[in-house]
């Protein structure tokens, strides 16, 4: 060996490390791995949480004790957690549905507001009499909803099929347009003596609560869970099967992996480009007509405090599962929740933002396996 | 090419310049040697102008563009060619051949002095072609060199001093003085006469014509007619051959046929019935099968799996559809079947298909399409770029597609392959169907590929 060579090997040897850690393609993904992938994000995004808590001289295991109270402590707000959720899970499975499309629909916000408006048209214009059976009156409200909702949805996935108008603008604009919609009718049409909202909706226009059922069960007073819930829940089931199970669902699922295989493969992309987004907007809507006949029991302004956006999240979270969107909704409507009771008001937020940006970091833990490798010694 | 112009590394060998070997990193130390080089599809910035375009990755204008100052620049440096420029202007507003001269002023601004140019003509319009001669003979008289890559022998014939014949990645004939050849005996060193291996075709009769092409025209992505007139019949148990150098209309053939790309005159009919500019569904419903050109862009969905990509084209009839629902457990089963019966290598049939091997890919496609027993197969480039086992595997299962009776349109630019397998061929050149039936005769055809049938062979051009 010339001293040259020994010298080279040398330097290079300080710059090494005892082992070598590689990167390598995963070329399948075990089932378990997703769920415990995303356990771990949440686990260290909590850590990460507490860490930055501690440093700024809070206690960690307080805050989240609390936090849990806050939003999981007791029925009362466990309820309260699950109305948040709900409109959660509808605009989350709204973007569900239109992300597995790779239709980046970022107008749910619009759309749930067009669902709450069209629900509260039904009701206000007396289109059904104020006499109606609960049942007739909030099936219209739900018609009206998606409809509505759909409508909002058709305009952009229309102009994305004939014209190629990028989606992500005109979806966006239309959130704009949909909240000045809104609030022409409660400023103008419906103000009642001169406050930013319509008079209250008849009795039989409420989305029937548990609380309604306290004389049978005293345990149920006071709790605030309504039937929206159940349109929730059944809406991720029916999403689920289609994304899953049906044949539009493969064909969604072939179009937003490769457009140009699906044409090859004989799919009217323009057909499923509109149906899919009015797909989208109907959940959306069914989120805005379940929070109006939920909740709020009148049109009035700021009814979402951003529902259409946390459902991006929400959506991403869930990895375009419909099902688990479901806890992901609750975990964030809990945090929702929690951010009334803790001061600061941000933690539950700062608490949100670690949870996403881990999760989105953890993905290349399921496309790559991570090896440490011993380098071989040398001879 | 793309290693002499510094893109690739060699893997073995060395490229001299001016007596001294020479090491590329990167197309700049290329071009500080002067060599550089003009892809066919360009490396411009729509949006910049023609000077931001030049100047780009430059040095020069460090920090400041000063680009009144440069515009002037430029259009003494395309004056000294014959070439009209205007500085200013955006690169989208431009015309192909203007696109291509403000590729040559920024080799020219770089001070190149060999510039190497690949199928520079292959997207230009007859008087452009002339123009950029024009060019270029003005920078040979300037000293410059010019490695002119084409397939067209009429225009290497007409701008060449020296002719080497490239096939496959070796050199069948270097530096042939073109005083001193001719058209056909270049169609010979490019084509080639070796037959690798044989198959055995049995003799079969044809039956009932499937696919007749009428008069069929069509543009290409850019708007310029890729077809032109083009008739075309084919019978069950039949293969017809297509030949022709890539880009003169094959792409464009295939897709035209199976509903992906509208014709502008003409009538396509499939076992009689119309299917002219129909969506793609209606071909695939009267059993044409499609082994389309682009594996990964077209013919596979990249990041789903195997099942969900051999299904493509049958999910949407019994047995797996049941209803709106389509049944998981009979596509798998599908899938498994399949994956056996065609040998595709992969862990499972879960298993994304992007991670798969050209060859496995192939599979995958094949076996979507040859399981359907089509009636029309259309096959485009169906072995390129496999090894030589898969190759000749593809080709035993394109034989028994044939000797079942299904039609059979052979893409290929494979001159031995379409020997092989056919048993009529048709040449492509610019769009039209030059030759069909034609008996094999690989000069002949190689001649027709390239366009020089219509004037007689002479060699006496520069």
């Amino acid at each position: 060996m010339t001293s040259n060579e020994a010298e080279k090997q040398g330097s290079s040897r300080r710059f090494q490390l005892p082992f070598q850690i590689r990167v390598e393609p995963r070329l399948e993904v075990p089932r378990w791995l997703s769920p415990v992938v995303s356990l771990g994000a949440i686990i260290t995004a909590l850590l990460l949480g507490g860490l930055i808590l501690a440093f700024v001289g809070g206690n960690p295991f307080q805050a989240y004790a609390h936090i849990a109270k806050a939003a999981f402590g007791n029925l009362g707000v466990l309820s309260d957690t699950l109305v948040k959720a709900t409109p959660l899970i509808l605009t989350g499975l709204a973007c569900t549905v239109a992300f597995r499309m790779k239709l980046w629909n970022i107008g749910a916000e619009g759309q749930f507001y067009m669902g709450a408006l069209g629900a509260s048209i039904v009701v206000l214009t007396g289109l059904v009499p104020e006499d109606a059976s609960r049942f007739v009156t909030v099936s219209v409200m739900l018609i009206a909803g998606v409809v509505f909702g759909a409508f909002w949805g058709f305009i952009p996935g229309w102009l994305k099929a004939r014209l190629k108008v990028n989606e992500i603008i005109t979806t966006l604009m239309l959130n704009y347009i949909a909240i000045s919609l809104t609030n022409y009718f409660i400023f103008g049409v419906w103000s009642e003596g001169g406050f930013q909202m319509s008079h209250t909706f008849q009795r039989s226009a409420w989305l029937p609560r548990l609380a309604d059922f306290a004389e049978q069960m005293p345990i149920l007073r006071g709790l605030t869970t309504h039937f929206g819930l159940v349109f929730a829940i059944v809406a991720a089931v029916i999403v689920g099967y289609v994304l899953y199970r049906s044949i539009w669902g493969y064909e969604i699922r072939l179009i937003g992996d490769n457009p140009r295989a699906a044409e090859y493969a004989g799919i009217n992309i323009t057909r499923n480009t509109v149906l899919v987004m009015m797909f989208s907007g109907a959940l959306a809507g069914l989120g805005g007509m379940s929070e109006i006949g939920g909740v709020v029991h009148r049109l009035q302004a700021a009814i979402s405090p951003g529902y259409g956006f946390t459902g991006i999240i929400i959506a991403w979270l869930a990895k375009l599962n419909p099902i688990v969107v479901i806890p992901v909704a609750v975990l964030f409507g809990g945090l929702i929740l929690a951010g009334r009771e803790i001061q600061p008001a941000g933690i539950p937020r700062l608490i949100q933002g670690i949870i996403l940006f881990m999760l989105i970091a953890s993905d290349v833990l399921l496309r790559y396996r991570i090896r440490i490798v011993r380098r071989a010694e040398r001879v | 090419m793309s290693v002499l112009a510094g893109l690739y590394k060699p893997e073995a060998g060395t490229i001299i310049v001016d007596g001294e070997s020479a090491d590329f990193n990167s197309p700049k130390d290329a071009i500080a040697m002067g060599l550089g080089m003009i892809h066919q599809h360009f490396t411009l910035i729509e949006s910049h102008t023609v000077t931001e375009n030049i100047l780009l990755g430059l040095d020069d204008p460090r920090f400041l563009m000063k680009l009144h100052h440069y515009d002037k620049k430029m259009e003494t440096l395309g004056e000294q060619y014959g070439m009209q420029v205007t500085p200013a202007a955006k690169i989208w507003q431009l015309s192909v051949g203007e696109q291509q001269r403000v590729e040559i002023l920024k080799m020219l601004y770089r001070g190149v002095r060999v510039l190497i140019m690949d199928e520079p003509t292959s997207v230009l319009a007859p008087q452009e072609i002339e123009e950029l001669f024009k060019t270029l003979r003005s920078m040979t008289v300037d000293g410059r060199s010019i490695v002119f890559i084409s397939h067209k022998l009429n225009e290497v014939m007409s701008i060449a001093d020296r002719i080497t014949v490239l096939r496959q990645g070796k050199v069948t004939a270097a530096g042939i003085h073109t005083a001193t050849t001719s058209k056909p005996e270049l169609a010979n060193l490019m084509v080639g006469r070796k037959v690798l291996f044989q198959l055995d075709k049995t003799a079969k009769e044809p039956g009932d014509v499937v696919l007749e092409l009428k008069a069929v025209s069509s543009l290409n992505d850019k708007g310029l007619p890729a077809l032109r007139n083009v008739n075309l019949k084919v019978r069950s148990g039949e293969i017809v051959g297509v030949a022709g150098v890539a880009g003169n209309g094959q792409t464009e053939l295939g897709e035209v046929i199976t509903g992906l790309r509208r014709c502008t005159a003409g009538e396509i009919l499939v076992n009689g019935q119309d299917v002219t500019n129909k969506s793609a569904r209606v071909p695939i419903n009267l059993g044409v099968a499609h082994v389309p050109e682009d594996r990964t862009h077209v013919g596979t969905a990249p990041n789903l799996t195997i099942t969900d990509n051999v299904i493509m084209k049958s999910y949407r009839e019994p047995p797996l559809a049941k209803g709106s629902s389509l049944d998981h457990v009979a596509a798998r089963e599908k899938a498994v079947h399949l994956k056996d019966e065609y040998t595709i290598l992969a862990p499972s049939v879960d298993t994304q298909v992007r991670m798969l091997s050209g060859g496995n890919l192939q599979r995958v496609i094949l076996a979507r399409e040859f399981s359907a027993q089509p009636v029309l197969l259309i096959a485009m480039q169906p072995t390129r770029g496999l090894d030589v086992g898969a190759i000749e595997g593809v080709q035993r299962l394109l034989l028994e597609q044939r000797d079942a009776g299904a039609a059979i349109l052979l893409v290929s630019e494979e001159l031995e392959e379409i020997f092989t397998l056919s048993d009529r061929i048709a040449v492509i050149y610019e769009g039209e169907i030059v030759g069909d039936g034609v008996e094999a005769d690989a000069q002949q055809v190689g001649l027709m590929m390239t366009g020089g049938k219509e004037s007689s062979p002479e060699g006496t051009t520069s």
